[in-house]
């Protein structure tokens, strides 16, 4: 086998993973669920996540029934006794249409634990990067503000951030982040979960740092940042491509919970999170409110946690990485406060 | 020793330091919440307002304002800006609550983290293996707050199986308190269990081809005590650690099952009082928690040499 590249031994490592393959397509089954949502919005509902059908009746194989009855409870799952519309039935007082807010939902829910890896991710190679290769002040200067960052209590902090940001907003520089904005919970989710990552980031520099390769490339003359980006950069690239997957499923989760209190998604945006939170106050009367997204919500998460897990066996077959990063990954030289 | 036990409990020192300034920044630069308004009520006038906000020292520079909370913290005479209450008092009364919740969840997620992961590594590949990785992945992907409302409306107000939340001291009815904390504990707990059944079968799996495992089995050891003395025994370091920091950090998870389950225990008091923006409570429970993160983990790099000879703690901390 030789002569061909590490990425191509590790496709075909993956490959021959059933499961993490299977739910892999789960994942762009998913995906493309919510990316259709216009189309059903459109096409079938003929509603927008939004609008309101609280006074409303609907057509129900002939029979006429309101969307919202006098005690407030809103019409169960329908299927396609009225042509799609209120397919899995009216979310409460307001009458909207669960599925169509469950696939709008989803698109936030994904969007944000995305884009919150994204900067996870970003943040943590920058600052890993420099602590690990430069050392000296740089590296205690970021240890440490990682420190105080991981010496919170993750959701209390997360939770402190969602309260401070939604009521004022944000203003950085030129930029100003309304308190509504999608915004807001994905830079906290991005900003708390960083150390989580950086620190395992800057540990694998300090050890790729001794390499002869790095040591080849200075005495070529590369500067520092040189052989930051062209020599340990992708070095680290399984790593972080294996915690940028665990990432987003540890986001996603994060998002709902700050919605669920209140703190995370905003209206109009709608999230599963939100929706949870909303179903939860009439559990009692339409479960299936509740049930139906936190479903997704956690067949999501589990399809892209299973397929880290493959991702990282394939990527790693000796598996000596340790990232299952919710709780941060076990250092080997100790943690040092 | 004395140096290595100098330098942490410094370091700890600054990094509460740290996330105390951090909490009190957040919270000044938030334009709603002006306490001396707070403290006025709803029926405020500006001459009330402006006569608490000279005699709380509101008008005072930042760093001042801050330095009398912190002592205010430590000295237990901090009050709440909503309600006046005794800040610490209350954190205290808090504590047989959050400490029942925590000990026991943390009791439910080792005992069965460890018996999932053990069973899965001694039988790895076959069918309960399989299982239990199932079971311990979808642990791991489980929204919490999710859980505890889908238990709560079956379990509860369905089946009518389980009180629907609240405490019971464990002093006044021990099997009370047990019934009312169980649904909590087992929210708590999932999350972990999944996590450490998944850390402790890999971490056993990469012990089993260890030489000293081959030595144990060349003397006629009985396979059980090969894996329970030998494989297991060794595998324990990497759930140590992940138990100090996890256990340091419940305060968390925490603030959601109680507000769910009703328990007017620390992590309540902290949703109500963040809610409110009401500051002093904030910081002092931030305080609290940091304090237990940090200290948590200290304690696992002294367990750490404890487990394993090669560590040596003054060289550790580098």
């Amino acid at each position: 086998m030789a002569g061909r590249s590490p990425w191509y031994l590790a496709y075909r490592r993956l490959r021959r993973n059933r499961v993490a393959l299977g739910f892999g397509v789960l994942f762009a089954l998913i995906v493309a669920f919510v990316l259709a949502a216009p189309l059903w919005a459109n096409g079938v509902a003929d509603t927008g996540p939004n609008a309101t059908h609280t006074l409303e009746r609907v057509e129900v194989d002939g029979e006429s029934r309101e969307v919202v009855n006098r005690e407030g409870k809103p019409v169960g799952p329908l299927w396609f006794g009225a042509g799609g519309k209120f397919f899995l039935g009216a979310d409460g007082r307001l009458g909207r249409d669960e599925m169509v807010r469950l696939m709008y939902g989803g698109r936030t829910s994904l969007f944000v634990g995305v884009v919150a890896s994204l900067i996870t991710v970003l943040l943590a190679t920058v600052l890993g990067l420099l602590a690990g290769y430069r050392r000296g002040w740089v590296d205690t200067l970021i240890s440490r503000a990682l420190d105080v960052v991981w010496a919170f209590p993750v959701t209390l902090l997360a939770i402190a951030l969602g309260l401070a940001l939604a009521t004022g907003g944000l203003q950085i520089g030129p930029l100003h982040l309304s308190g509504d904005s999608i915004w807001v919970p994905i830079l906290i989710i991005g900003v708390v979960y960083t150390p989580y990552v950086a620190r395992p980031v800057r540990g694998e520099v300090l050890a790729l740092r001794e390499r002869e390769f790095v040591e080849a490339a200075v005495a070529q003359g590369a500067g520092s940042i040189r052989v930051m980006v062209r020599e340990l950069l992708p070095n680290l690239a399984s790593t972080l491509i294996v915690f940028f997957a665990i990432s987003v499923a540890n986001s996603m989760l994060l998002e709902s919970l700050l919605s669920f209190l209140g703190v995370g998604v905003q209206p109009p945006n709608t999230s599963w999170g939100t929706m949870i939170a909303g179903g939860f106050e009439l559990i009692t009367s339409s479960p299936q409110l509740t049930v139906v997204p936190g479903v997704l919500l956690l067949l999501t998460v589990l399809a892209v946690n299973v397929f880290a897990d493959g991702l990282r066996d394939a990527l790693d077959p000796r598996a000596k990485l340790r990232l299952e990063a919710h709780a941060g990954a076990p250092e080997p030289e100790g943690h040092a406060v | 020793m004395a140096r290595f036990a100098v330098r942490r409990l410094l370091g700890m020192a600054a990094v509460l330091f740290a996330v105390s300034v951090l909490v009190f920044v957040i919270f000044n630069v938030v334009p709603n919440a002006d306490p001396a308004r707070q403290l006025a009520g709803r029926s405020a006038n500006p001459q009330l307002v402006a006569s608490i906000t000279d005699e709380w020292g509101f008008d005072e520079p930042l760093p001042r304002q801050y330095l009398t909370m912190m002592g205010n913290i430590f000295s237990g005479k901090v009050v709440s800006y909503e309600t006046r209450e005794n800040v610490d008092e209350r954190i205290v009364e808090g504590i047989p609550e959050t400490f029942s919740l925590c000990i026991g969840a943390a009791v439910i997620w080792l005992f069965f983290g460890i018996l999932f992961g053990y069973l899965s590594a001694v039988r790895a590949g076959g069918w309960l293996d399989r299982a239990l990785t199932v079971v311990a992945v979808t642990g791991i992907s489980i929204p919490v707050f999710w859980l505890a409302a889908i238990l709560l409306n079956y379990l509860t107000y369905k089946l009518e199986l389980l009180p629907s939340g609240g405490y019971v001291p464990l002093s006044e009815n021990p099997l009370e308190w047990a019934r009312h904390l169980i649904l909590p504990w087992v929210t708590l707990a999932v999350v972990y269990v999944g996590f450490y059944s998944r850390v402790l079968r890999s971490s056993m799996l990469d012990a089993m081809d260890e030489d000293y495992v081959r030595t144990a089995r060349a003397k006629g050891l009985s396979e059980r005590r090969v894996m329970t003395r030998h494989v297991l025994r060794n595998s324990l370091v990497p759930i140590v650690t992940l138990f100090g920091l996890d256990f340091g950090a419940l305060l968390g998870g925490v603030i959601v099952v109680e507000g769910i389950f009703n328990i007017n225990g620390i992590g309540q008091y902290a949703y109500e009082s963040l809610l409110n923006l009401d500051l002093p409570p904030i910081m002092a429970i931030t305080l609290f928690g940091a304090f237990f993160i940090v200290l948590f983990n200290s304690l696992v790099d002294i367990a750490y040499a404890y487990l394993d000879p090669r560590v040596r703690l003054g060289e550790s901390a580098s």
